[in-house]
């Protein structure tokens, strides 16, 4: 029996390759969807040998809005899950500064990824099934002074699967929620990160390959980071305002 | 960041980089005064740690291309063994040889040159390497196989990664009909008995012993030597055969913290050695073993290097050559047994017929033991160095974290020719480890 396909976007994300790698071993076809796609061969070459399925390479721009419907339109088939891994950090003492920088973090955070999948939620609405998994983050939980502008993105992007998740609960298609803490990628490296609360990319991509098969609505990876975020979303604003956090 | 081994001794400060593409490893490469490639950190000591620049091939793992005639695959260098095992088992490929653990990388296994249970009968780990591509100091990719640049190649296997970041390599696997080993189990009372036990089983694919290490004087060498062969449907009931490739996927047990220092003790270590020989002894018998129970058995516990406690652990193999193997063995065993200082894991190995320009294994038997970092057991590891060098016995590389380069010179007349070949390619000064520095190679 053939499994239906799975598309990554933000395929050369260290996230978007783990979650691909995951879905592959499980037997899916994998649509592998980023920037200068033909650069990702090796992968693809990689992901058949290992698995043996099918993997198929395509160009996408989170950022070239108007090409998100062509996109989806010139899939070789509208895949069953979709998993969103589409994301930029970008440096906040910059962000801060430089209106355009702020601008690009916030487009590649929440609009891009949130109008790839409105098309593919409109879609998978028609056809009636199909997964969508965003991964958004914990920073945009609460907004805090090291790193508000990724932040508030996420924290719109959260919203936006949120109100996605309730608007298609009954029309058969699912909505997962990812919030991962800190994860080993190249967008941490460098960054002195504690262990206890890292998590490789593999691991995230084991628990959005469970999320999906049990319709899970939002998960934190690595439990602990439920605990955190309790925690700092419940300090009072007079109190928060004034930590270093 | 601190890195170590997986001995956890000693433990360094170490700069890191995790390059994704290849010109990012050559732009470390030309720019870097020093560095050293680090697969997944099993070699035990500090053969993987630059303290300037080390540099992690983890992202470098992509399978390149299989040919299912002949059982060549072609792979980067970060592709652990287990990928390998995951993906190919299932089809009908095993590696050809293998270490204890399934976490090492391909580029790893080439550098230390590993062994496996079937030294004896298929030699060290280069028996399956067709190629490999290596970055010199100059950033540029050489093709090294034995049929061309046979130095080069002949110093990479073993080498250390002093010889440049292999890149990718070809190897072949071993087509295997399923993925059961037939294990026969045969208790040795003695070492003389567990020698000849090896012995008379040169013909046996694989084969290891598990030895007591606290036995002394009528049971020094208590040995249970295990024998094994890849199994064959006919091997199987039918209802296996069926499917010969499944085995039942196991629950991994993690070591969640590290044991306190008196855990493994004297007491605890003879109270089990005597146990698991009794009970070892007692199913002297041939038994179907699936194939991550028999070569990883401790790959299951996750983490094993944590019973060793905080300050971590050493590791001590030496080869011996055949003809003063028993000497050696019983001067050894006699030390340990002496010192009281229980290795939990000992194991004695016939390894075969190895002609290579710095790879560890020699014609003879191989010992391994393994000792908590403490003053007592460092000075018994000098005790058991001397031991080995006045038997005429080398040291694993990629299991030392603290002997001398006098040590290594006095056991490897090799080493001055290792050297030379460094010096005149250029390798010296560019590709070290703490491990190079501490023995000046």
């Amino acid at each position: 029996m053939t499994k239906p396909p799975v598309l990554i976007l933000g395929a050369r994300s260290d996230i978007g390759k783990a979650v691909a790698h995951k879905f592959a071993a499980l037997g899916h076809p994998v649509q592998l969807a980023a920037r200068n796609a033909a650069s990702l061969e090796a992968d693809k070459t990689d992901m058949e040998l290992r698995y043996r399925v099918a993997v198929s390479l395509h160009d996408f721009d989170a950022l070239a809005l108007d090409t998100h419907d062509a996109f989806v339109a010139a899939l070789p088939e509208l895949p069953r899950i979709a998993v969103c891994a589409v994301g930029l950090m970008g440096e906040q003492s910059e962000n801060e500064r430089d209106v355009a920088a702020a601008a690009r973090v916030m487009r590649s955070n929440f609009e891009g990824p949130a109008s790839i999948l409105a098309t593919l939620a409109n879609r998978f609405e028609e056809r009636g099934s199909g997964t969508i998994v965003g991964i958004s983050s914990v920073a945009g939980d609460r907004g805090r002074a090291t790193n508000y502008v990724y932040g508030s993105a996420k924290a719109g992007f959260t919203a936006f699967l949120s109100g996605l998740r309730n608007r298609l609960a009954k029309r058969g298609v699912h909505v997962v929620t990812v919030l991962p803490g800190f994860v080993a990628t190249q967008m941490t490296e460098g960054m002195d990160l504690p262990a206890k609360l890292t998590a490789e990319p593999s691991e995230l991509a084991e628990a959005i390959a469970r999320a999906v098969e049990r319709k899970k609505n939002v998960i934190y990876v690595r439990p602990i980071w439920r605990l955190i975020m309790l925690i700092i979303r419940t300090i009072p604003e007079r109190i928060f305002k004034g930590m270093k956090i | 960041m601190k890195l170590s081994g997986w001995g956890r001794y000693p433990v360094l400060q170490a700069r890191v980089h995790r390059p994704r593409s290849l010109e990012a490893l050559r732009q470390l490469v030309v720019s870097e005064p020093s560095l050293i490639a680090r697969g997944n950190g099993r070699a035990y000591g500090d053969s993987a740690i630059n303290t300037a620049a080390t540099v992690e091939t983890r992202h470098l793992n992509r399978m390149i291309a299989f040919d299912p005639q002949t059982g060549q695959l072609i792979a980067e260098a970060g592709v652990l063994l287990g990928d390998i095992i995951t993906a190919f088992l299932p089809r009908g490929w095993f590696p050809m040889v293998s270490p204890g653990t399934k976490f090492v990388t391909l580029g790893g296994a080439i550098a230390a040159d590993v062994h496996g249970k079937n030294h004896h009968k298929d030699g060290s780990f280069r028996a399956c390497v067709d190629w490999v591509d290596i970055m010199g100091p100059d950033g540029e990719t050489r093709h090294c196989a034995p049929q061309g640049d046979a130095a080069l190649f002949d110093h990479t296997l073993g080498g250390m990664g002093l010889t440049g970041i292999i890149l990718r390599a070809a190897i072949r696997l071993r087509p295997v009909e399923t993925a059961w080993i037939r294990q026969t189990t045969m208790a040795a009372p003695n070492l003389k008995a567990a020698m000849a036990a090896f012995e008379a089983a040169q013909d046996s694919t694989y084969s290891v012993a598990w030895i007591d290490c606290l036995g002394a004087g009528a049971n020094l060498g208590r040995s249970l030597v295990m024998l094994g062969e890849h199994a064959v449907r006919a091997d199987m009931s039918l209802r296996q055969a069926q499917a010969p490739f499944r085995i039942k996927p196991k629950r991994k047990l993690g070591i969640p913290f590290d044991f306190p220092a008196f855990a493994l003790n004297s007491a605890t270590v003879r109270a089990f050695n005597a146990l698991y020989y009794r009970a070892g002894a007692k199913k002297t018998d041939t038994q179907l073993v699936d194939w991550d129970s028999y070569f990883y058995p401790l790959d299951a516990i996750l983490g094993w290097n944590r019973i060793y406690g905080r300050k971590g652990f050493a590791q001590f193999q030496c080869a011996l050559p055949l003809d003063r193997s028993e000497a050696g063995l019983t001067a050894l065993l006699s030390e340990v047994a002496k010192a009281g200082s229980g290795s939990f894991l000992a194991v004695l190995k016939r390894f075969g017929k190895q002609d290579s320009a710095f790879s560890f294994p020699m014609e003879g038997y191989t010992l391994a033991l393994d000792f908590p970092v403490t003053p007592k057991t460092l000075a018994l590891l000098e005790r058991l160095d001397q031991i080995t060098i006045d038997h005429g016995g080398r040291f694993y590389l990629a299991k030392d974290s603290r002997m001398t380069g006098a040590t290594l010179r006095a056991s490897d007349p090799r080493t001055p020719d290792f050297q030379a070949h460094r010096d005149s390619h250029g390798f010296t000064s560019r590709f070290r480890s703490a491990q190079s520095e501490r023995l000046a190679l």
